[in-house]
């Protein structure tokens, strides 16, 4: 019985009609969520958090993962996305007269931190592991403090007062942009390239990768998607300042990356959507609703303590998560392994060669 | 016809000298091997050739053009391939990757065109599967193309390296001592099998090997190195009785 539904499902997934009718799905319903209330605002504006928070695991994962290394300037790379964005459409686009222009500060903040990725990427060449590590973590410490010493964009009072123009169906939009752009990378020969150097740089190098092309090519993807999630973070939240692209929110998508697992885009959807989740679980007003049964007598004093103390208990919970997710299970979720829906056909069928051989062996 | 010619090629690590005076002469089709003790220099010589270290003085040509100066990639590209003293492959990637990778420099598609899958992706991805799985399946191992590298035992990990070599397309094959870890049985086999790669895929061989029954066997020149200096040259039986080559593998004088 399972073994039917099995063949079904693997038919299902063989269907090219299949990811156009999804994709249609999940624009009807980004669409008509926010139109006609079908969820409530706080509801819409996590799913929101969540779209974020996947197009910065899965690209994240391309240097983390894919490619081995252990960057921790992703937020720095989303901070540039977010500042250039912002500054584009309160500054510089006639967004008020044309809100249509959103897109274009999005696709500028994008290629702002694409830039910087180039930058990062060269240090890259010459160190690999705990020095690269340094280097990335280095280089989040000068865009938090260039922005801070620049008056202009706010220094350390931040940018307050952005437009909300990030909707749920730009946020699906660039999910889907960046899984589907991620997912080609990783399956193209530079993407291979990228997986080598993880294994051996040496022995990649001589098979004719062309280390530093590719490695300029993932530090730039990566960014891309970083600045595109800041820029829709920005235009989310309405204010950014300094402080709110610091070590934590790397520490955030490091944790995302790692508990859905490495080398995985499916990992990394599964590993961002939890753990927004779990972070939304974690707020006072989430599990007060969630106590609300218990008696007013225990109830009060509980709500109280979780008002005043889940805050720091969320920084404590959040980073001895990672801990053990690195100690316990170092490939996450998925690590290694990929969901079949995301791996081109041709790409299944090579490595199932023995599969299909022994089918038609069978009379 | 010279395809592969090394001049005065000297290397250094800091101020110990590795390689004193390299000079190689090899010709298209030929099939060498070199030998010579522990520390001789020999991978040294296939890391200089490739890539890996940079000579630091003499000149490497092959087929003409300057090898010194260039990356690794870049020589390889020009369809130099090799293996490794030690194992080096992609250990938990799948077999059939490990020879797609190998195809980089010959598939012929831009960034954009992966990134869109548009263009030449497309033609040049089938060619490398289907080049990949022939590749394979003259190894015998098309069934375990989705098997992870490091899951296959030791023979046939071996021969994947071999497979992956020849996926770049090489003029030039650098074996490093090919028969390590092997029994006399599986030598014979490796030795034939080398004698067919090389007409089958109209090779030229350099291989650093110390099982002196495969050298001796199917080599038909043999260079004795000794701190990368060539202690003697010429064709196996030569080589035997050559008193120089005695010296340095079992010292000097009579023992007592």
């Amino acid at each position: 019985m399972s073994a039917m539904l099995r063949n079904h499902w693997d038919g299902l997934l063989e269907q090219r009609w299949l990811l156009p009718v999804l994709l249609a799905i999940g624009f009807v319903l980004a669409f008509a969520i926010p139109e006609y209330n079908l969820l409530n605002k706080y509801v819409q504006l996590v799913l929101m958090y969540v779209g974020i928070n996947i197009i910065l695991a899965v690209s994240l994962n391309l240097v983390n993962g894919y490619m081995g290394e252990f960057s921790l300037a992703h937020a720095g790379f989303m901070a540039v996305g977010a500042y250039t964005a912002a500054l584009l459409t309160m500054k510089v686009l006639p967004i008020a007269a044309y809100p249509g222009l959103f897109p274009l500060a999005v696709l500028a903040g994008g290629l702002a931190a694409a830039f910087m990725g180039l930058i990062v990427a060269v240090p890259s060449f010459k160190v690999r592991g705990d020095y690269l590590a340094i280097i990335t973590l280095a280089f989040l410490m000068i865009v938090k403090s260039v922005i801070e010493n620049i008056d202009y964009i706010g220094g350390p009072r931040g940018i307050p007062g952005i437009k909300r123009l990030t909707t749920l169906p730009w946020v699906f939009f660039w999910v889907v942009v960046s899984v589907w752009a991620v997912r080609n990378f990783v399956y193209s020969k530079y993407g291979r390239g990228v997986l080598s150097i993880r294994e051996d740089e040496i022995a990649s190098d001589l098979m004719s990768v062309n280390t530093r092309r590719v490695k300029f090519l993932a530090f730039m993807t990566s960014s891309f998607f970083a600045g595109i999630a800041g820029a829709l973070f920005a235009h989310l939240l309405q204010f950014i300042s300094p402080r709110v692209f610091d070590i934590i929110k790397t520490t955030d998508i490091l944790i995302m990356v790692y508990l859905g697992g490495i080398a995985s885009i499916g990992g990394s959807i599964l590993g961002a959507t939890l753990y927004t989740g779990l972070m939304e679980i974690l707020r006072p007003s989430t599990v007060a609703g969630l106590l609300s049964w218990l008696p007013e007598m225990i109830f009060d004093p509980l709500n109280e303590y979780f008002i005043r103390h889940l805050g720091v208990w969320r920084m404590v919970i959040m980073p001895l998560l990672l801990v053990l997710v690195m100690l316990y299970w170092p490939r996450g979720m998925m690590g290694l392994r990929e969901f079949r829906g995301f791996i081109p056909r041709r790409d299944r069928e090579a490595h199932h060669r023995l599969k299909t051989l022994e089918k038609q062996g069978t009379p | 016809m010279t395809l592969l010619e090394a001049t005065k090629v000297r290397h250094f690590f800091g101020g110990l000298c590795a390689v004193g005076d390299f000079n190689l002469d090899l010709h298209a089709g030929e099939l060498m091997g070199i030998i010579g003790p522990n520390g001789a220099g020999k991978t040294t010589v296939f890391n200089l050739i490739t890539g890996v270290y940079q000579a630091s003085e003499g000149s490497i040509r092959f087929k003409g053009t300057e090898l010194v100066g260039k990356t690794p990639h870049q020589i390889t590209a020009l369809r130099i391939g090799r293996t490794f003293q030690n194992i080096r492959l992609f250990r938990d990637l799948s077999v059939l990757d490990n020879v797609r990778i190998a195809h980089y420099a010959q598939s012929n598609y831009s960034p954009l065109e992966a990134l869109l899958q548009i263009g030449r992706y497309r033609r040049e991805e089938e060619r490398i599967i289907e080049n990949s799985q022939r590749l394979l399946s003259i190894f015998k191992l098309e069934t375990l193309a989705g098997e992870t590298a490091k899951n296959l035992p030791y023979g046939m990990q071996r021969r994947l390296e071999i497979a992956r070599a020849l996926a770049i397309g090489p003029e030039l094959l650098l074996l490093d001592e090919p028969a390590a870890g092997m029994n006399p049985n599986e030598i014979d086999q490796l030795m034939e099998f080398i004698q067919w790669i090389r007409q089958e895929f109209k090779l030229t061989l350099l291989l650093i090997e110390h099982q002196m029954k495969l050298v001796m066997g199917i080599c038909e020149r043999i260079k004795v190195l000794d701190f990368g200096e060539t202690l003697a040259e010429g064709p196996p039986e030569a080589i035997q009785n050559d008193p120089k080559v005695l010296e340095a593998y079992l010292g000097e004088g009579p023992i007592g």
